[in-house]
């Protein structure tokens, strides 16, 4: 693997599985009485967050807790109107501080490319989500998730439904759905897909209910309703009815297709409270699965095969 | 004042030839007590005039100057530049563009004309007291709210009938507002990757097709700011086989970095408008040979470190571009076989003059003209090194590139300001 995780397109397919298979082992973990393991003590992560999401970084917490990392959170406020300290400065007192890696949440996309590669930090930098780019740790568990249900990816349809638009999390999936060899379809109205998706290699549709009967995976993205005041959409209401999952459309699935979400969920927008608590919603599980990835990618970016001490590359 | 004889300079691309500069003008007779300049293998053009320069001054020393920024201009081969409104305060009062007027005399290295602001403090609302700037001591020409666009399109249209009194021009700054709030890069394939918000030519061309029509219907001239898109070369050729009083301008930038660069999400590639695709820049330096375009403006635009060393969304948009604007049509154009020397001589000097309507600048090389000369070598290529810049600032998309050719020599009214590669 690369030093850094920046973006789902940094993983060749051996990296992606090398990832999977090491959260299937970290994930039984879970499951015993203590739930720690010593392979990333004395290391420092640091969990930098330039806007909020309480999930993402208790998952991260968790994940490098459990390996017996030191955790520093770092919430760094401001916001594209209001500049706070400068992201350069933060990122020399995190090098001052000694940290192993860096886990980036940023509101501009493209900030955890810079971090790692201007020359401020030494640390591996790990993109928790920046701007409208990507996930790359959410996608991992997109896929670890659908691997656990499905076993293999390849040849696997799988429906990523909603704002593509502004989601970081669609496009993080897309690249590495295609890596693990399943076929993508982005489903959305044609004001909330990017421009110049055809060239993603990946398949779109504006119609939810033309790909239903044949996804295996329908993956349902937060919309929020502050996009029909731009126009992205006329109503809520007409929303819903044209892209939003209901037990009348999930009724049109095959028995084996599972449904998905990155959360926050907005019940009765983009799915319904039937559908978000049914079977075939593995929503929970997701978030589970969180910790496992994330401590896959810790692990491997900064133990992985090397020892615990020593490995310093510095 | 010292004679110079320039010795064997090619002028324009042509022949070797003596050329004398004495008491300020290109003069004949006897060169005795003249100081020998060695012009073996330069070319000689008129000094180069740009239309579109930001010299930060007032209200962003810490950017640029009037003296550092002509400094740069005239180690770039510039002997007059237009130094853009949107200062702080802003140039929308005769007082303010006879203060940088009068800096750029004070500072010597060249001439200074200010541009007024088409509204007052930029804002699009009422227009600026524009028959005073042009009254005033700085005899401003052209207009321009360059930095944002005149989107209204009855203020436009005014401003465009205004100006007719005094033989003004309005430089748009095309970029139609709604299209492109928040904007970051052109809107492409690669936006959509990147998660940047796009900016899309159809803001741009859009603008310019309405004032086109606009300019057509009332009768007044249009000057259209940095051109950077395949449709907006289309458009203005259209206007012009109508006959209209339309004139464009093209960055180097535009003629020859894209927005792949932007997938560096290093913000030294953030311009306004932004890089294009590929296909934009072939239309560019297509249009500018073919005369479309009718010359090469630098938008040098000044940054301190702080505000390009930060997230791509959170820095200035504008790159340098005066040291290194004849280096970049050297290689794009020149070196391309789209344009001659004679051709760079028209669109990087007389041109720009007469669409600014300054009187000694962009003047044939000929006896008895003002001797505003620049002596460029195009054997030689260099690394560009932005600490060795002469702006204050060090924000060019081009550091550490190889590039063709070099500033030897620049002379204001006869007078050297750059010598040797050196200023004087």
């Amino acid at each position: 693997m690369k030093k850094h995780l920046l973006s789902a397109a940094d993983l060749s397919r051996d990296d992606a599985e090398l990832v999977l298979a090491t959260a299937e082992e970290l994930r039984s973990l879970a499951d015993r009485p203590i739930k720690k393991l010593p392979a990333l003590r004395g290391r420092t992560v640091v969990n930098l967050f330039f806007e909020d999401s309480t999930r993402t970084r208790i998952s991260f917490e968790a994940a490098a807790k459990r390996l017996s990392a030191d955790v520093i959170n770092f919430s760094a406020k401001g916001s594209s109107l209001s500049k706070g300290e400068s992201l350069k400065d933060t990122a020399l007192t995190l090098e001052a501080m000694g940290a192993d890696a860096v886990v980036v949440r940023h509101w501009a996309s493209g900030a955890p490319h810079l971090l790692a590669h201007a020359g401020w930090a030494r640390s591996s930098v790990v993109n928790a989500g920046d701007g409208t780019h990507e996930h790359p740790t959410q996608a991992l568990l997109d896929a670890f998730t659908m691997t656990r249900h499905l076993g293999s990816l390849d040849g696997r349809r799988v429906a990523i439904v909603g704002d593509v638009l502004h989601s970081r999390v669609a496009r993080s999936n897309a690249l590495l759905l295609t890596t693990l060899g399943a076929e993508v379809t982005l489903v959305a109205p044609p004001t909330l897909l990017p421009y110049g998706v055809e060239g993603w290699g990946v398949e779109t549709s504006y119609d939810l209910d033309a790909v239903l009967p044949k996804a295996d995976v329908l993956m349902m993205l937060r919309v929020q309703r502050e996009r029909m005041n731009a126009a992205f959409f006329p109503s809520v209401r007409e929303y819903s009815r044209r892209y939003g999952v209901d037990a009348r459309r999930m009724a049109t699935l095959q028995d084996h297709t599972i449904v998905m979400h990155p959360g926050p969920m907005i019940r009765g927008m983009e799915i319904s409270a039937d559908v978000a608590d049914s079977e075939r919603s593995v929503i929970v599980e997701q978030v589970t699965n969180g910790v496992a990835v994330r401590m896959a990618v810790l692990y491997l970016l900064l133990g992985g095969s090397q020892p615990a001490i020593g490995g310093d590359d510095a | 004042m010292t004679d110079y004889l320039i010795k064997g300079a090619s002028v324009l691309g042509g022949e070797p030839r003596d050329v004398l500069l004495r008491e300020g003008l290109i003069a004949d007779g006897s060169s005795s007590g003249a100081e020998v300049v060695d012009a073996d293998g330069l070319v000689m053009l008129p000094g180069l005039v740009d239309l579109h320069t930001h010299l930060r001054e007032p209200g962003r020393e810490d950017a640029e100057t009037v003296e550092t920024g002509t400094r740069a201009a005239a180690m770039g081969g510039f002997t007059a530049v237009h130094a853009m409104a949107n200062t702080e305060p802003v140039a929308d009062t005769a007082g303010v563009v006879e203060q940088v007027w009068r800096l750029g005399t004070e500072a010597g290295y060249c001439d200074v004309q200010p541009v007024g602001a088409v509204t007052v403090g930029l804002a699009g609302e009422r227009l600026a007291e524009l028959g005073a700037m042009a009254d005033s001591a700085a005899r401003v020409r052209v207009f321009s709210d360059d930095g944002k666009c005149v989107s209204d399109p009855v203020l436009m249209r005014r401003a465009l009938e205004y100006v007719k009194a005094f033989d003004g021009v309005v430089a748009q700054h095309a970029q139609e507002p709604r299209l492109t709030e928040d904007a970051q890069m052109n809107e492409g394939e690669l936006s959509g990757r990147l998660g940047l918000r796009g900016w899309p030519a159809v803001a741009e061309e859009s603008i310019i097709a309405r004032d086109c029509l606009l300019a057509a219907h009332v009768g007044s001239r249009l000057h259209v700011c940095h051109v950077s898109t395949a449709g907006s070369v289309e458009i203005v050729r259209w206007a012009k086989s109508k006959g209209w009083p339309v004139t464009a301008e093209v960055c180097p930038h535009h003629l020859l970095l894209t927005d792949e660069l932007a997938a560096s999400y290093d913000p030294i590639f953030k311009v306004n408008p932004p890089l294009r695709s590929a296909t934009d820049v072939e239309a560019l330096r297509a249009g500018l040979a073919d005369g479309t375009i009718d010359v090469v403006a630098t938008d040098h635009a000044p940054h301190p470190h702080e505000d390009k060393d930060c997230e791509w969304q959170a820095a200035a948009f504008g790159m340098l571009g005066l040291e290194t604007a004849l280096s970049i049509v050297q290689t794009t154009m020149v070196d391309a076989g789209l344009l001659d020397w004679a051709g760079v001589a028209e669109r990087m000097s007389t041109t720009p003059a007469r669409i600014g309507r300054l009187a000694g600048q962009g003047r044939p090389l000929e006896v008895g003209e003002p001797a505003n000369v620049v002596l460029y070598d195009p054997s030689v290529s260099r690394v560009v090194d932005a600490s060795e810049l002469a702006s204050l600032s060090r924000n060019t998309p081009y550091a550490g590139m190889e590039l063709p050719g070099r500033v030897v020599a620049t002379f204001l009214r006869g007078r050297p300001t750059v010598l040797d590669g050196k200023l004087c």
